[in-house]
């Protein structure tokens, strides 16, 4: 698209002068604010805002049947939806690699963490509680990842656990938080013309030749990690991300 | 990932410790690689193969290509684009039946082997054409997509298809507490995490990296650098199995570089 090398022309030409198209440094986040219970009627609801990036997390629990090899866990699961309302090249029709690899990159870190107690989740014999974490991108600009994760986290920690009567949720009865053991939260960088950003503008996606995402969950631990883009990245790299991922996570945490 | 789980796992056949004594279930050390052959110029049709034996993986990739971009939408006027398609038959797993074509995870895999292979092609030398990368699983054990790439890289020199270097790589992981290189299906299930990595050979550089479990960072940097050693054998085995089907001097990496 040649607007997406109008920007790109842009972001390159700052970048050569070691300055961001909104002057930030370049490992900075914009501002982030997450709302917490935006939403009534789901058991759980959050909206992140990173800079201008908003994304919804909508947290809805059902009674499930387990894993065959997991008879007494719960389950959980992502999805993402990239709507054509939050950018104009999002298309509508089923989900696109992009949406596919945001839930499961979410997915990933959470599981890994062993963020919630899956066992406590157990209801009945052949019954278990599913969470179900649908992830709504109400406008894109840039660094879905680090954004999707705050509003899953916030979701999960306040979301409220229907009572369990007759094989069914009383929706209209909640209580109870969900079990949840710790807090997973990512840093997302972007690698453009040789320099790493962190929490990259989306003129900043179009100009990048490479992305990863670190995912940590408290105790210096890390738990997910995805590398996206044509880009190498190298050890020295991987080392120098890490150390920012620690480093930030006390900053984020304290959005959820 | 976790999402493969083993049938033994079910049934309880799966020995207690993966690994006893500094030696893994199948007698390997940690930072052994499992038994891998790599045969190339296996299909008739495509434009370059290779059918890749790793543990008990069996997974060809096939190579079509460059060619007139479809759907035209997609074509770049000023390189080619790569498709990369990763998927499992659906009787390749040891578990229960499966279904033809790429599942969430297949397409989220495609979607990064598509990028180590950005990296490698010069796409720039084929503007307005499409590459096509297909990596089928007909059998797998563990390591599934480094082995789908480490065969889909050789497919793609078979093919004739210009490339920077041949990307290789292998899956390292955390499994009874010890960093371990070349995962099988039981320990990937049963261990605490994996990693895996693909390396351009050139410079070191990670052009894939994914990574689940919990770990600290000394652990992560450690595992990339047994991932580095053992890729390096893999390396050999992919220029091996060109030279088997091409010659020695058309394969030898440093015949390349004296040329270049």
């Amino acid at each position: 698209m040649i607007t997406d090398e109008v920007k790109q022309a842009y972001v390159l030409d700052l970048m050569k002068k070691n300055t961001r198209t909104d002057g930030r440094g370049m490992l900075d986040y914009r501002q982030i604010t997450v709302e917490k219970n935006v939403y009534e009627n789901c058991e759980g609801s959050a909206m992140a805002q990173v800079g201008d990036t908003k994304v919804i997390a909508g947290l809805k629990l059902d009674v499930a049947t387990p894993f065959g090899d997991r008879p007494n866990q719960g389950v959980i699961m992502f999805n993402a939806e990239f709507s054509p309302i939050a950018h104009p090249e999002f298309c509508a029709g089923p989900p696109d690699e992009r949406s596919i690899e945001l839930a499961r990159v979410v997915d990933r870190g959470i599981r890994s963490a062993e963020c919630i107690d899956l066992g406590k989740l157990f209801l009945e014999e052949g019954k278990v509680l599913g969470v179900f974490v649908d992830l709504f991108i109400i406008d894109h600009s840039g660094n879905l990842t680090d954004a999707a994760y705050l509003a899953s986290m916030a979701a999960l920690r306040n979301a409220k656990v229907p009572k369990y009567e007759d094989g069914k949720l009383v929706r209209e009865e909640r209580k109870d938080a969900l079990p949840i053991a710790r807090d997973v939260l990512s840093c997302t960088f972007e690698k453009v013309a040789d320099t790493i950003l962190l929490d990259a503008r989306e003129e900043e996606e179009v100009s990048s030749s490479g992305r990863v995402t670190l995912a940590s969950c408290g105790d210096d631990m890390l738990c997910a990690s995805q590398k996206s883009g044509r880009a190498g990245f190298s050890s020295a790299e991987f080392d120098k991300m890490i150390d920012i991922t620690l480093s930030k996570r006390k900053e984020l945490l304290k959005y959820i | 990932m976790a999402e493969e789980e083993t049938a033994a796992m079910s049934a309880g056949k799966v020995p207690k410790k993966l690994i006893e004594n500094g030696i893994r279930n199948d007698g390997r050390k940690p930072e052994d690689l499992r038994s891998l052959k790599i045969t190339v110029g296996v299909l008739k049709k495509a434009a370059g193969s290779a059918l890749i034996e790793w543990g008990k993986n069996r997974i060809l990739a096939g190579v079509y290509g460059p060619r007139e971009v479809f759907p035209k939408h997609n074509m770049n006027p000023n390189k080619a684009i790569i498709n990369c398609r990763y998927a499992m038959v659906p009787f390749s797993s040891l578990e229960e039946h499966g279904r033809f074509g790429p599942n969430r995870r297949a397409i989220e895999i495609g979607k990064v082997a598509k990028h180590v292979f950005e990296n490698a092609i010069l796409t720039e030398q084929f503007p307005k054409t499409m590459i096509d990368i297909n990596i089928e699983v007909l059998q797998s054990d563990g390591g599934t997509r480094v082995a789908g790439i480490v065969a889909a890289s050789l497919a793609l020199a078979d093919a004739g298809i210009p490339m920077r270097d041949i990307p290789c790589g292998v899956s390292v992981g955390k499994v009874d507490g010890v960093l371990v290189a070349d995962l099988d299906k039981t320990e990937d299930n049963l261990g605490q995490s994996d990693m895996p990595v693909i390396f351009s050979p050139r410079n070191g550089d990670i052009l894939l990296f994914q990574m689940d479990g919990m770990l600290t960072k000394k652990q992560v940097m450690d595992g990339i650098e047994l991932a580095r050693v053992a890729s390096a054998k893999v390396h050999e085995l992919q220029i091996e199995a060109l030279a088997t089907k091409y010659g020695a001097a058309a394969a030898g990496e440093d015949d390349l570089q004296e040329t270049a």
